[in-house]
């Protein structure tokens, strides 16, 4: 006989979605969280698509903390003298659970464990679990601390720098090909000048990824998400490639926070925070065996995250993915067998969910950008060059486009940019 | 520090962070003399900004100020990081943003 149905290691996205499912269909389950609160030890960009969250709550526009509705898309290619914006709003982006929000962890996952401890889950905050308890092959428990603890299913839900998936299913430690390294800082604004400087109406707010001199032309880029009363501020990129570069991870961001494209926004602002977390974006390939016998992984555990550059998802895939791991893991409790067998029905839920699906189109989309570095270097250089022919006048005589264009590609190569819009295309 | 320039202070960000320090154990260890261009690999990645290398070259780590990222651990994990934990019940950094 077990201490609990099930045990979650982790009470992030996925780990109270899946305590809130198992505890409303009346399981034991203990989630044992190694922050004070849930939230302490995370960090996201942050934007969260809803799609996901409404399936479990679908009231949760009127409870959930959320910081502003993005009504703005803005891509930008920046190099250390040029900044070139797209900034794309649409009435679609409007409609309830295809829109999104900018959010801060510190809220969010304390509202959404506090929804699962309602439902009944029991919590354990501020204890690592360190290693697993097995019998054979199979999971049957958790050490945290002095104790151990017994479950008829453990679901990791440990996130990306999980040390506990080699011990559950042989999965090795990624490699910095696989991995980007997060670096961000909350910055403090009034409302009304964040509204201001964003052109955003009340309560609106946008989405603001930038490629080229935010990572100094290596592999990954910048972002600006604007909350109620703060902007976050950061930038993502691979650490096998920025393991190499001039500039180290914290000096870009401090750069771009100089940006003449961006100084202008977070003028006056306070620095409340400097955080650091890891972002998975090797696709379906790097991916770990999703269960084992008595054990589940949801989350970026298993490395469910893109990272697209012009978008980094991986909450609503952990949220999906919470969900599924709970209620498979009901399904699993009530037929009495939770060998890895008996939770294949989770893995069936996620293959014919939007998680493995969108995992398996992007697999290629990694190995794209790594092999594509004229993304971050000679393109956004093409732009600016491009840009300035258009806009800049003076005083000499105007050369018909073509020909005044034609230098700036020809730069570039224009076999290379075909080949590299095939291959964008072919990833996506 | 050679060809790496720094001007940022980013001490001075993470005392706005909230950490209660763990002084019984160092949670992460490197192994003894780390193999410089391994080091030079955490002076870049880490976003804390903890792996220091001073005008003279000696290379400095502290674990104080860590945001359990576990970057270097992908980075070095199988090279100069000797042990990768994360700090003891109750300890390491508390973010109140996130
Ligand atoms: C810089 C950056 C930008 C991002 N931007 C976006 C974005 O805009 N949109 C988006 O959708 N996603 C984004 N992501 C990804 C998103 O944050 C993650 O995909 C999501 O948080 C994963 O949720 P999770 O539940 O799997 O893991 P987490 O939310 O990381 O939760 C893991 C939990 O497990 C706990 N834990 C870990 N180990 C143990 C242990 N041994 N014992 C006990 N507890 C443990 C942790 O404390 C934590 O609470 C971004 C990530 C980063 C780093
Ligand atoms: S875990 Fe992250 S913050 Fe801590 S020392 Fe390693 S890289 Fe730096």
């Amino acid at each position: 006989m077990s201490d609990f149905d099930a045990i979650i290691v982790g009470s992030g996205c996925a780990g109270a979605i899946a305590a809130y499912e198992l505890a409303q269909a009346g399981k034991s389950v203990l989630v044992v969280e190694r922050g004070n609160y849930a939230g302490a030890k995370n960090m996201t960009g942050g934007r969260l698509y809803t799609h996901a969250l409404k399936q479990v709550f679908p009231n949760f526009e009127d409870e959930a903390p959320l910081e502003r509705r993005i009504t703005h898309e803005r891509i930008s290619m920046m190099t250390p003298d040029s900044n070139f914006t797209i900034d794309f709003s649409s009435d679609d982006m409007l409609v309830s659970g295809q829109d999104s929000y900018s959010v801060l962890r510190g809220s969010l996952d304390g509202w959404l464990a506090d929804k699962a401890e309602a439902a009944g889950a029991d919590y354990i905050f501020g204890i690592p679990v360190e290693e697993l308890v097995k019998d054979g092959n199979r999971v049957v428990g958790i050490k945290a601390g002095e104790d151990e603890m017994t479950a008829d299913v453990v679901i990791l839900c440990d996130g990306a720098n999980s040390l506990l998936t080699k011990e559950a299913v042989g999965f090795e430690r990624p490699r910095g090909s696989a991995m980007a390294v997060g670096v961000k800082q909350v910055i403090e604004l009034p409302a009304s000048v964040i509204e201001d400087r964003l052109l955003a109406n009340e309560g609106e707010g946008a989405a603001w990824l930038f490629v080229g001199d935010a990572t100094k032309g290596h592999v990954g880029g910048g972002f600006v998400y604007t909350n109620k009363e703060s902007v976050s501020l950061g930038i993502v990129a691979t650490i096998s490639d920025l393991a190499s570069a001039d500039t180290p991870i914290y000096q870009m961001l401090e750069d771009m926070k100089a940006h003449p494209a961006i100084a202008p926004l977070i003028k006056g602002g306070k620095v409340v925070e400097h955080s650091g977390h890891m972002v998975p974006e090797g696709g379906r390939d790097m991916m770990p065996p999703l269960v084992g016998d008595g054990v589940i992984l949801a989350g970026e555990s298993a490395m469910m995250c893109v990272n697209l550059g012009y978008m980094v998802r991986g909450m609503d895939y952990a949220i999906a993915a919470g969900m599924h791991a709970g209620r498979s893991a009901v399904a699993a409790l009530d037929a009495g067998d939770t060998s890895a067998a008996g939770l294949g029905g989770y893995v069936k839920a996620l293959e014919e969910s939007f998680v493995l699906k969108d995992l398996e189109q992007f697999k290629r989309f990694p190995h794209f950008m790594e092999s594509t570095t004229r993304i971050f270097n000679e393109y956004p250089a093409f732009v600016r060059n491009a840009m300035n022919t258009l806009f800049i006048v003076d005083g000499t005589p105007v050369a018909p486009l073509k020909k005044s264009m034609m230098p700036h590609v020809k730069n570039i190569g224009i076999i290379n940019l075909l080949k590299d819009v095939w291959k964008g295309m072919k990833a996506l | 520090m050679s060809d790496i320039k720094i001007t940022v202070n980013v001490d001075e960000y993470l005392a706005l962070n909230k950490f209660e320090v763990d002084e019984e154990q160092a949670h992460i260890e490197l192994v003894e003399n780390p193999d410089m261009a391994e080091f030079l690999k955490l002076v870049r990645v880490c976003p804390a900004a903890l792996y220091k290398v001073d005008a003279e070259g000696k290379t400095s780590f502290d674990y104080a100020g860590c945001l359990e990222c576990g970057t270097c651990r992908i980075a070095c994990g199988d090279t100069i990081i000797k042990k990768w934990s994360f700090p003891g019940s109750t300890m390491g950094i508390e973010y109140r943003y996130g």
